[in-house]
């Protein structure tokens, strides 16, 4: 029986249209995306009394936010574990409003990674900014880029598994149809300079070039601009809401670091996905549409094994059936806006997994899964086969 | 240009850095439990005892993991061509990130389970890199 506490809910959102915005700051970008987030919800930029940042733009995270908005928040959250900062910030909104210390909260997302240059996959090595650390000082030297990070992980299910680049390839497939049918990511494709914006084929895939063994360059995430908002609300608010609530009824959090005989082949989902499985009293199997974080095809594949959509390395049987599409007779469908690697991704995309997750549940995605009722956003934060977060948060509609 | 190197005063790794220098691979061993601790720490990370010890490794190892970068745009790396990164598992209890080296072609002479051996790259700074080849 799927929880029907209704303790919290997403009630507005926005998704920054461009993916390629010179001269806009990331602070601009926020404050764009929160009013019209607000204006999506039918509530005031004075109604905010919760933020939630990721310290993502300039100046001191949640207090330098405060006085760029404007706002005087009651509770401020400045959590910042990567790219599934926004399903941790969703987790603590909840929380916070079910114990009455605010009553809508305020998550915003900007970046221009793109228009920076920032070489955020293929710059390994650190480049000895910032303080010296134990992990900075055991990993610099070794030029372990970000990509390879994430294809240490690959190769290691391929070699306990039996995986296939085949399989990866799948997911890439399955995300660039989504793609293909949202205009805001065809334009993405477009100004970030895709070659062959278009459907693809496994074959594609794998001819694309080798960036790091074995992940190729149609298995990576892009490096765009952009950003977002989401705005959470109790109940009481979200009655009198423009758009019909969709509720957070269960989340986790987590984290996983390279142990001494550790496997790296799990990843923090494995803690957090039960956690909120639990809370919800929800099913992996009842689930119409799961956003996973989409860094890389592996991350897909190692977070749907750990979310217990199929047994642990079962996921390349699992994405080889025509399951992750839109329009497919089985669930789950994945991505459906065609993810980090065809839509969106500059730099820490946990904010769109929520974004996209609630268009679906009111009925407003641009490949909109039949009745889909129930959704699951899994961020993954840090570096899959070093140090890495993992956030839960499942949704439901009434 | 050189490597990426450790930066000091960071006490927790100086002493690894340190034995480096004479070509010795080290690592923690919690006196008590005999928890090989591994990035080095003043702490035991799975009881918070502060009662360690070093010891030297005898470098021997098997690959946990690899993967080849074909792409690094640090300019350190840049000049490389593809250039393979690994988790070595020491035969001692610990994992090491490095690099796999004196293969004829990284992308297809290493594979998950081979043993390994270290070998020292001496860097100007004074340190030394422990990478590993085929024993």
């Amino acid at each position: 029986m799927v929880s029907q506490r209704r303790d919290a809910a997403i009630v507005g959102i926005h998704e920054y249209p461009k993916r390629k915005a010179p001269g806009v700051t990331p602070l601009q970008i926020k404050a764009e995306c929160a009013a019209k987030a607000l204006d999506d919800a039918g509530l005031k930029w004075s109604d905010v009394d919760g933020l939630y940042d990721a310290q993502d733009g300039a100046g001191m995270a949640g207090l330098g936010l405060a006085e760029y908005f404007g706002l005087k928040p009651n509770v401020i959250d400045t959590t910042a574990v990567g790219g599934s900062s926004y399903e941790f910030h969703a987790s603590h909104a909840k929380r916070d409003i079910a114990a009455g210390k605010c009553k809508v909260a305020l998550l915003t997302y900007g970046s221009t990674a793109h228009s920076d240059s920032r070489r955020i996959g293929s710059m390994g090595g650190g480049m000895g900014a910032g303080a010296a650390s134990p992990l900075s000082n055991m990993t610099d030297p070794w030029g372990m880029t970000l990509i390879a990070n994430y294809a240490m992980v690959a190769q290691r299910h391929m070699y306990q598994y039996g995986t296939t680049s085949e399989q990866l390839a799948r997911i890439s497939v399955a995300t660039r149809a989504h793609a293909m049918r949202n205009p805001e990511a065809v334009q993405a494709m477009t100004d970030l300079e895709f070659v062959g914006i278009n459907e693809i084929t496994v074959q594609d895939v794998l001819n694309s070039r080798m960036i790091a063994d074995p992940l190729h360059l149609l298995e990576c995430c892009m490096v765009s601009d952009g950003g977002g908002a989401v705005v959470i609300a109790s109940p009481e608010v979200a009655r009198d809401c423009k758009k019909k609530p969709v509720w957070i009824i269960g989340s986790g959090e987590a984290t996983k670091y390279s142990e001494n005989g550790g496997d790296l082949t799990v990843s923090a989902a494995a803690q957090s996905g039960p956690r909120a499985w639990a809370e919800a009293d929800v099913r992996p199997d009842e689930i119409d549409i799961a956003m996973i974080y989409d860094s890389f095809t592996i991350t897909v594949m190692i977070m749907l094994e750990d979310l217990g959509f199929c047994k642990k390395g079962d996921g390349g049987a699992f994405v080889s059936e025509q399951r992750l599409r839109w329009d497919s007779p089985l669930k789950p469908a994945l991505n459906t806006d065609g993810g980090g690697l065809s839509s969106n991704h500059p730099g820490m995309r946990g904010l769109f997994l929520l974004l996209e997750a609630t268009r679906q549940l009111r009925g407003e995605s641009t490949s909109q899964r039949a009745d889909a009722r129930l959704a699951v956003a899994h961020g993954n934060g840090g570096m899959l086969a070093t140090s890495h977060t993992g956030g839960t948060i499942i949704l439901a509609r009434d | 240009m050189d490597r990426p190197q450790p930066r000091f005063p960071e006490p927790d790794t100086q002493p690894f850095w340190d034995a480096t220098k004479e070509h010795k691979l080290t690592y923690q061993v919690d006196r008590d439990t005999g928890d090989v601790v591994f990035f080095p720490r003043a702490h035991n990370p799975k009881n918070g005892s502060r009662n360690l010890e070093w010891r030297e490794s005898k470098g021997e190892g098997t690959i946990y993991s690899y993967s080849v970068v074909r792409l690094n745009r640090h300019p350190a790396f840049a000049p490389l061509g593809p250039y393979a990164v690994a988790y070595v598992d020491l035969d001692e209890g610990f994992r090491i990130l490095t690099n796999i080296v004196g293969v004829a072609d990284p992308t297809s002479d290493i594979t998950i389970g081979q043993r390994v051996k270290v070998q020292w790259e001496d860097q100007t700074t004074g340190i030394s890199l422990p990478m590993f080849t085929p024993a």
